[in-house]
C-alpha cells in the first residue's frame, strides 16, 4: 500500500438524475491503482468515465460503492477532505477558467494562502513552482495576455505551490497549439522524471499517451487495456473496437504487417519506427540494388 | 473563376494608438475558390482567429478590402449583413452558444434572423440536422441535455442550416475522442459536397489536416508564409517547426528513414501513402519500380 498513489477498490458510480428517474450508471466496480512516481496516461471515447474517475481522485466525486484511497486515506472521510486535496492536484482542460488573479505570481499563490502557508513560505513555494514550469520571467505578468501554453503552464503551476504528490491532468493539452502542446508535456516530463511527483494525464492524443510508462485505455465504464504504451497500442484491432486509435507509427507499421511484412507492432516512437523499417528495407536483397 | 472570398492588402490592427497597440495581420492577400477545402494552420497567435473574423465581417480591416463573390463586403451595411449569412463561422467549443430551450430552435436561430418562410425554416433545420446526425427524436430536447459530441452538432447546424457559401470552423473536433473528430469531419465534407461550400478550417492537429484539405493555408507573424497543397507545405519540415508547428508524425518517419540513409520520398502526410510507398519498395524493389 505504502507506494500506492492512488487505490480504486470496486467503485461504483452513478451520475444522478435531475428529473428524479433513474441516474446514468458510470462503473459497477472499477479497480485500479495508481504507483506513486509513475506517470499514467488514461485514454477513452468521450463518454467512457475517463474524467468521472478522475474527479474520484481527489473527492470532488465520492463514491456510491467501493472506495478510494489517496495515499492511504479514504475520500469518504469528510476529515481528511483537506489533505487528500492538498495531495491531489487537479488541472483542468480550459486554462481561461483556471486563472483566478490578473498577476501571474499572486495566481500561483492563491492556493498556499488558502492552505494557511506563511508568506515567507508562499514567497519560496510560488518562486519554486514558477521556476519548475519555466515561467518564473513572467511572474509579474498578467495572465490573460499569456499564451494558452503559458497559461496552462501557470495553472500547473498553481497546482505545484500546494506541493502535492499526484498531479491529474484533464485534457490540458485541447486547447493548445503544437508549441503549447510541446511546452505542457515537457513540463508534465520534467515533475514526473525530476520532482517524482505521480502524473495523471488525461488525454484523446495518443501521441501524448506514448510518453507516459502505463497507459490504461477506458471504454464504457471499464478498463479493456492496461499496459505499457507498447503493449497497450499494439492491441490494434481491441482499441479500434472500442473507438479510440493508434499513434501513426502503429497505423503504419500495422499496416506493413497485414501486407506480411514483418515489423514489430511495439515501435511506438519516430525513431524507433524508422529505425525498424529501415532495419526491414536493409533485408530486402531487391531494394539494396536499386538503390546503389 | 470569381473568388468566392478575397483579401486584398489587409491590416488589422489592435487598440491602435494605445501601448497595447497590436499588429495582427500585415498586409494580407489571400483568395479562397468556391467549393474549395482549405486547412489554416498557425501557432497561437499567428492571426488565424483575426483573419477568419475579416473573412465575414465581424472585424473590419484597418487597412485593405475584403471581397465576398468580388464585391467589397464594406460597400454598403446591408451587404455586409448579407455577408454574413452567406459567410458562416463556427467558433472554437461553439456547443458554448447554445441558448434556446430546445434544439430545433437553437438551429433555427439563424434562418429565423435572416426572414425566411416558417415552411423554410423548417425544411431548414431538418436538412442541418441531418448533415449533422441529430435525430429527429432529439429535435424538442434541450440541447442541454445532450453529450458533449452532440451539442457541438447542434451548434454547427445552426450555422449550417443558413446554408452559407463558405463555412470557416475553428477548431470542430477540439477535445472529441477520434471517432467524434472522424464523424464531425465526414458532416462537414457532406455539406461541403452537397452545396459546392468552401470550407476554411483551423485546426491544430496535422494529421487531421493532411487528411482532409485541398490545400492548406500557414499563418506565421500576421501574414500568410505558406500555401499550397499538404505535400508542397508538409515538405518544409524545418520552417514549420521553427513556426511552432509540425508535420505529421507518418512525415517525421519518413524524414528521419532519409536521415538513416534510406533512399525514400519524404513527401508523405498519410499513414496510407507511406504504407503504399513501403510495400513497393519491399515488394517491387526500390520506390522507381
Amino acid at each position: 500500500m505504502e507506494n500506492q498513489a492512488i487505490t480504486v477498490k470496486k467503485l461504483v458510480y452513478t451520475y444522478p438524475n435531475p428529473d428524479g428517474r433513474e441516474g446514468i450508471q458510470v462503473f459497477q466496480g472499477l479497480d485500479l491503482s495508481i504507483e506513486q512516481g509513475s506517470f499514467v496516461a488514461v485514454l477513452g471515447h468521450n463518454g467512457c468515465g475517463k474524467s468521472t474517475l478522475a474527479k474520484h481522485f481527489n473527492a470532488i466525486l465520492l463514491p456510491l460503492g467501493g472506495s478510494v484511497h489517496v495515499y492511504g486515506m479514504d475520500t469518504l472521510d469528510e476529515n481528511l477532505l483537506l489533505a487528500i486535496r492538498q495531495q491531489v492536484g487537479m488541472v483542468f482542460q480550459n486554462p481561461d477558467n483556471q486563472i483566478v488573479s490578473n498577476v501571474v505570481e499572486e495566481d500561483v499563490a492563491f492556493a498556499p494562502e488558502n492552505l494557511g502557508v506563511l508568506s515567507d513560505e508562499i514567497r519560496t513555494r510560488v518562486d519554486d513552482a514558477l521556476k519548475a514550469v519555466g515561467m518564473y520571467e513572467y511572474r509579474k505578468h498578467a495572465p490573460h495576455l499569456l499564451s494558452g501554453g503559458q497559461k496552462q503552464r501557470i495553472a500547473i503551476a498553481g497546482v505545484i505551490a500546494m506541493q502535492p504528490k499526484c498531479i491529474v491532468l484533464d485534457e490540458p493539452t485541447a486547447m493548445l497549439d503544437p508549441r503549447g502542446r510541446q511546452e505542457v508535456l515537457q513540463t508534465i516530463l520534467r515533475l514526473n522524471r525530476e520532482s517524482k511527483i505521480t502524473v495523471v494525464l488525461i488525454t484523446h492524443h495518443m501521441d501524448e499517451a506514448a510518453l507516459a510508462d502505463r497507459v490504461v485505455a477506458m471504454a464504457s465504464g471499464k478498463i479493456v487495456a492496461d499496459g505499457t504504451p507498447q503493449q497497450v497500442f499494439s492491441q490494434v484491432e481491441l482499441l479500434d473496437n472500442v473507438g479510440l486509435s493508434v499513434p501513426e507509427t502503429t497505423q503504419l507499421l500495422y499496416r506493413l504487417r497485414q501486407a506480411g511484412v514483418d515489423v514489430p507492432l511495439s515501435a511506438l516512437s519516430v525513431e524507433d519506427c524508422a529505425k525498424v523499417i529501415y532495419d526491414c528495407l536493409q533485408h530486402t536483397p531487391k531494394n539494396r540494388r536499386t538503390s546503389q | 473563376m470569381t473568388p468566392i472570398i478575397e483579401l486584398q492588402n489587409v491590416s488589422h490592427i489592435y487598440s491602435p494608438g494605445t501601448p497595447f497597440e497590436h499588429a495582427a495581420l500585415r498586409n494580407v492577400s489571400l483568395s479562397i475558390a468556391p467549393g474549395e477545402f482549405v486547412g489554416l494552420i498557425g501557432h497561437t497567435g499567428s492571426g488565424k482567429s483575426t483573419l477568419i473574423q475579416h473573412m465575414n465581417g465581424l472585424l473590419k480591416p484597418t487597412e485593405g478590402k475584403v471581397f465576398f463573390g468580388g464585391e467589397d463586403i464594406w460597400k454598403d451595411p446591408k451587404f455586409t449583413r448579407q455577408t454574413r449569412f452567406k459567410v458562416g463561422l463556427v467558433f472554437q467549443y461553439p456547443e458554448y452558444q447554445l441558448f434556446e430551450e430546445t434544439v430545433y430552435k437553437d438551429i433555427a436561430f439563424g434562418p429565423k434572423n435572416m426572414g425566411l418562410s416558417e415552411d423554410e425554416i423548417r425544411e431548414r433545420v431538418y436538412r442541418a440536422a441531418g448533415f449533422v446526425g441529430i435525430e429527429k427524436e432529439n429535435m424538442e430536447k434541450s440541447p442541454f441535455d445532450l453529450s458533449g459530441g452532440q451539442k457541438r452538432r447542434v451548434a454547427i447546424a445552426g450555422v449550417i442550416a443558413m446554408e452559407p457559401d463558405v463555412l470557416i470552423l475553428d477548431e470542430p473536433t477540439a477535445g472529441l475522442d477520434p471517432v467524434g473528430r472522424q464523424s464531425i469531419l465526414q458532416n462537414i465534407r457532406d455539406y461541403q459536397k452537397a452545396q459546392n461550400a468552401a470550407v476554411i478550417m483551423v485546426s491544430h492537429s496535422m494529421e487531421e489536416i493532411a487528411s482532409n484539405v485541398d490545400r492548406l493555408i500557414v499563418m506565421d507573424h500576421g501574414a500568410p508564409a505558406m500555401s499550397g497543397s499538404p505535400e508542397e507545405v508538409f515538405s518544409h519540415a524545418q520552417e514549420l517547426v521553427s513556426m511552432g508547428l509540425n508535420v505529421p508524425r507518418v512525415t517525421q518517419v519518413f524524414l528521419q528513414l532519409k536521415k538513416l540513409g534510406a533512399d525514400v520520398d519524404s513527401s508523405v502526410f498519410t499513414v496510407e501513402q507511406g504504407a503504399q510507398q513501403l510495400l513497393s519498395m519491399l515488394k517491387g524493389g526500390g520506390r522507381d519500380a
